[in-house]
């Protein structure tokens, strides 16, 4: 019972009729423990074939499963051959086999992979996107416009829960990239200013690069992979888990209870992980300045307020609150999106990241643009 | 259903021999000493309150959780102690059906179903595809649900889904979790009678976990019955009902237990079968 014995055929001619005689088990498991599994049906198809009125024998067949008899009737062309011994068990099985209806089904075929159509595909989502993101950005105001009337009503604890999950939490891996990248600028810089004996220089670029343009990127970067991601994959386990409809039917409002709630803490969150990750990074590069230049703490700190004006700070700041609204934005809209399914779930993450990190550069060159005068 | 006519537990092959199972999760005792036999053949239901860790007795059965102590045999072989191969030429013997479905969210149904036997490697896909579907018509849906996905089948669809890819390799051994929890009673009629004849035709053996008493009723071989972190009592349910317990006089006596035990039938039974015959309950 416990070992499968493998199918076998055994085939015997007498007066020119040929008479076949399966044996062993015909189950899944044995067929795949047999090594001509694949062959075997084509070996008989080709016995169903040629003799024609063989006669067929299943009385030596120890047990025959459903796939066994899928095999041995489509080695029979799908008709029963005239002469055939089966046992009533067996004959159960094909007589459900006969019964069978594929009608209305074939196998799908995955698409060929289309340019045009994957372009045009690409641009109509886009465009359907950027139509929900507005809707969504539409909803926003009005609930904050709702949270600003009755603030005593507002979702006070959801917003403390995600500053202390997006902010607080995010301290420590914001410091440490912020320390490495201030330590790796400065060792850079160094080599080429002191070959222009411009030394004292490396304060102006390191203030106004990290202030005004790497603290809030890189905290922006780490906070939509970190908290992005997290944030989208939450709410699409909420729509797989029907928790989204649960709040519908109650009458909770996704975008006053789940959207708002992030978007306030990360703008929140945002501008301090901001100064946190500015102090980590000027941190850095003063230790490496001093170590390669020689250029002390104090000088260090001197010259850093007449280096950099305190605009770049405060535009550094005020990158930190938009990029915090547009990750969280970014991140609710795909995980509203998601489809109750795992796939979805990955491709949406996915989406969520790469389009967060893009949409905070965008975001960054329009500032660029936009505040060219200022600070410099 | 012709019940009583079970021969002793002793007389006959037991394929899941549960000895002294503790399961802890940190101080929480879920089970604690349990004995439990399923012999070849029979429909074994087990019942319990929700949360006496009946859930759980199954986890330890198939593998999926290491009991604390005691000794777990299924088909004669621990499945803690077993080699690999040896623990996947087990496991494709028998099939769980669980509780939610656990359906493959981003495979089609038919793939659902195909998967066991795909993953075996050996069998051409024509005839993988052609088995499933008759695996899909086994548990009476169609054709035409072959390509939905499973977040659009129904509660009832995802039971019957789930049912015919624990039976793809048309094991010797199935385990149903709730398996008509949230069906109409229609839909657990349906089942029960589909159980019944698969049982017949496949000749399987069955461990159910379910709080349906008609369903229960309809099909038990015998009954354990699983309160105060152990077995109370595993016997045919005519017996079952006579200990004398507070939770077996709650579970079996009170109103609601009374109706659906109104379906079992008397005492002597016509043709002594150890298999019940489908057709009437």
């Amino acid at each position: 019972m416990d070992r499968q014995a493998t199918p076998a055929v055994e085939i015997s001619r007498q007066d020119g009729a040929c008479s076949i005689a399966l044996q062993g088990d015909w189950t899944a498991l044995a067929l795949a423990g047999c090594h001509e599994a694949r062959g075997l049906r084509a070996r008989l198809h080709a016995l169903a074939q040629a003799p024609e009125h063989a006669t067929w024998s299943l009385a030596g067949v120890n047990r025959l499963d459903h796939i066994g008899a899928q095999l041995i009737w489509q080695a029979w062309n799908n008709k029963m051959p005239a002469h055939v011994d089966l046992n009533d068990g067996q004959r159960r099985v094909f007589d459900r086999i006969v019964g069978l209806r594929p009608e209305g089904w074939k196998k799908r075929m995955v698409d060929r992979f289309n340019p045009v159509t994957i372009l045009g595909a690409s641009l109509l989502s886009l465009f359907a996107q950027l139509a929900i993101g507005v809707t969504m950005l539409g909803q926003l105001t009005f609930d904050l416009l709702r949270f600003a009337r009755a603030p005593q009503r507002g979702p006070w604890r959801e917003i403390s829960a995600n500053i202390f999950n997006v902010g607080y939490k995010a301290l420590g891996i914001t410091a440490l990239v912020g320390f490495l990248i201030g330590v790796v600028l400065s060792y850079l810089s160094a080599n080429q200013l002191r070959t222009y004996g411009a030394s004292t220089f490396i304060v102006n670029i390191l203030g106004m690069a990290v202030i005004r343009e790497l603290g809030p990127l890189l905290a922006a970067i780490l906070v939509a992979g970190r908290s992005g991601s997290a944030i989208t994959a939450q709410i699409g386990v909420m729509r797989v888990t029907e928790e989204l409809d649960a709040m519908s039917v109650m009458g909770i409002s996704h975008g006053f209870r789940l959207i708002m709630p992030r978007v306030i803490a990360l703008a929140v969150s945002m501008p301090l992980l901001v100064a946190w990750t500015d102090l980590l990074a000027l941190l850095g590069g003063m230790t490496a300045a001093r170590l390669q230049l020689d250029i002390s703490y104090a000088f260090f700190l001197r010259q850093l307020p007449d280096a950099v004006p305190v605009a770049n700070l405060w535009l550094g700041l005020g990158k930190g609150v938009v990029f915090g609204i547009l990750i969280a934005l970014t991140a609710c809209h795909f995980g509203l999106r998601i489809k109750p399914n795992t796939q979805s779930l990955g491709q949406g993450t996915t989406a969520s990241v790469v389009t967060a990190i893009t949409v905070v550069i965008i975001a960054d060159a329009i500032f660029a643009i936009l505040f060219k005068d200022v600070g410099l | 259903m012709n019940a009583p006519a079970n021969p002793s537990p002793d007389r006959r092959e037991a394929i899941i021999e549960v000895r002294q199972l503790v399961k802890r999760y940190g101080d929480n005792v879920v089970l604690d000493g349990i004995d439990l036999d399923v012999c070849r053949g029979e429909v074994l239901s087990i019942v319990g309150g929700s949360g006496s860790g009946k859930t759980v007795l199954l986890r330890q059965i198939v593998g999926l959780e290491r009991p604390t102590s005691g000794s777990i045999k299924v088909f004669g072989e621990n499945p803690a102690t077993l080699r690999p191969a040896q623990l996947q030429a087990l496991r494709n013997r028998w099939g769980l059906q669980f509780q939610r479905g656990a359906l493959f969210s981003a495979l089609s149904v038919i793939d659902n179903i195909a998967l066991p036997m795909r993953e075996l490697r050996a069998l051409p896909d024509n005839l993988i595809c052609q088995a499933s579907l008759l695996k899909l018509q086994l548990v009476g849906l169609s054709a035409k649900d072959a390509d939905k996905m499973p977040s659009d089948l129904s509660g009832g669809m995802i039971k019957r889904v789930a049912l015919a890819r624990a039976l793809a390799l048309e094991p010797e051994l199935v385990f149903l979790d709730e398996p008509t929890a949230g069906l109409d009673p229609m839909a657990s009629d349906d089942y029960v009678t589909l159980i019944r004849e698969l049982r017949r035709e496949l000749g399987l053996t069955v461990v159910m976990i379910t709080h349906d008493l008609d369903t229960l009723v309809a099909l038990s071989d015998r009954v354990a019955v699983l309160a105060d972190h152990k077995i109370l009592a595993q016997a045919p349910l005519r017996e079952v009902v006579k200990v004398d317990h507070p939770f077996i006089r709650e579970y079996f006596l009170g109103e609601r237990a009374q109706r659906a035990l109104q379906a079992l039938p008397a005492p002597a039974p016509a043709g002594d079968a150890p298999r019940p015959q489908s057709g009437e309950a």
